[in-house]
């Protein structure tokens, strides 16, 4: 790639860069709007969990480059993202592996 | 000796070593994280109330005991600092290192506002009497956003680096050095996911 269409290409990222920080702000505010509305606790977790992932997407999408990163990195986070779940499953899990009747008055 | 491949891509995986590098730091990093919100879903499921009762009162939500306003300032302030570390790299990639010093420098600052502003909810905790020790839900929010707050600290500390001493390297090896810049951007941005998933879990549900 040549350095003036480096340019033009990064000043386009740019512009993308700022609308999602627009998006991420509008979240924010969305996010805490919904908790307000005090709504019962499973639809209140999903809808924040839901509004983060959408975040965190943006920021790992557009702010890391992942939309347009190499298999290699692809790879080592599904990778990671893998033992998340186990590591999350084992956890939960071994929730009622113990006795709870002595610990709940 | 000279480290290899720091500017160009080495063939088998079509990246430079150093992004390589902190791609499995992060990976590591999300094991780190990932142990610790297992452990805050488990001593939720378990708790009969949450946050429950600290220091002899009984608290509902958790809004009832962190500020939100306060949380949700620090949200943008921490999403800020990765919008301009991001045009800090970007400002290098088109070869403008004054606007670099310009969004750098504010990402330092905007890295200090967020520890300054919780430095004063600790400071407020602490007032009340509110410790790690006086309840599963304070443990877990001190372990949690401590562990961040370290990990925004290392993160300033290398940004300032780069801001200072370490921005000579833009004149004998540009490059090299914007690939640093977005390297550092990446763990930057990675501390900026951390919170975007302890705000909600922590200040709002």
């Amino acid at each position: 790639m040549s350095e003036t269409t480096d340019h033009e290409h990064v000043k386009k990222h740019v512009r993308v860069y700022i609308i999602v920080f627009a998006a991420l702000a509008a979240l924010t505010i969305v996010t805490v709007a919904i908790a307000y509305l005090e709504l019962s606790i499973v639809p209140a977790i999903m809808v924040a969990l839901f509004i983060a992932i959408v975040k965190g997407s943006l920021v790992a999408g557009y702010f890391m480059h992942l939309i347009s990163e190499k298999k290699v990195i692809i790879s080592i986070l599904i990778v990671a993202g893998v033992f998340l779940i186990v590591l999350f499953v084992l956890t939960i899990s071994s929730y009622h592996d113990q006795d709870r009747s002595s610990l709940v008055p | 000796m000279e480290i290899p491949y720091t500017t160009t891509v080495r063939p088998d995986t079509g990246v430079y070593n150093a992004k390589l590098g902190v791609w499995l730091f992060l990976a590591s990093e999300v094991m780190l994280f990932g142990g610790l919100f297992s452990a805050y879903i488990f001593l939720r499921v378990g708790a009969p109330e949450w946050p429950g009762m600290i220091a002899g009162h009984m608290f509902e939500r958790s809004s009832d005991i962190l500020n939100v306003p306060i949380g949700t300032f620090n949200t943008m302030v921490l999403i800020a600092s990765s919008v301009t570390m991001v045009l800090s790299w970007a400002s290098l990639m088109m070869k403008n290192f004054s606007k670099y010093k310009l969004y750098m420098g504010l990402t330092i600052l905007f890295g200090f506002i967020f520890l300054i502003v919780k430095a004063f909810e600790y400071s407020d905790k602490f007032s009340h009497h509110f410790y790690p020790s006086e309840s599963a839900f304070l443990a877990i929010y001190f372990t949690l956003t401590g562990l961040h707050g370290l990990h925004v600290i290392g993160g300033i500390i290398v940004n300032l680096y780069f801001w200072g001493p370490g921005s000579k390297m833009w004149k004998t090896q540009p490059k090299r050095f914007t690939n640093r810049i977005e390297i550092a951007g990446l763990y930057w941005h990675f501390v900026d996911i951390v919170w975007i998933f302890l705000f909600p879990t922590i200040y709002l549900l």
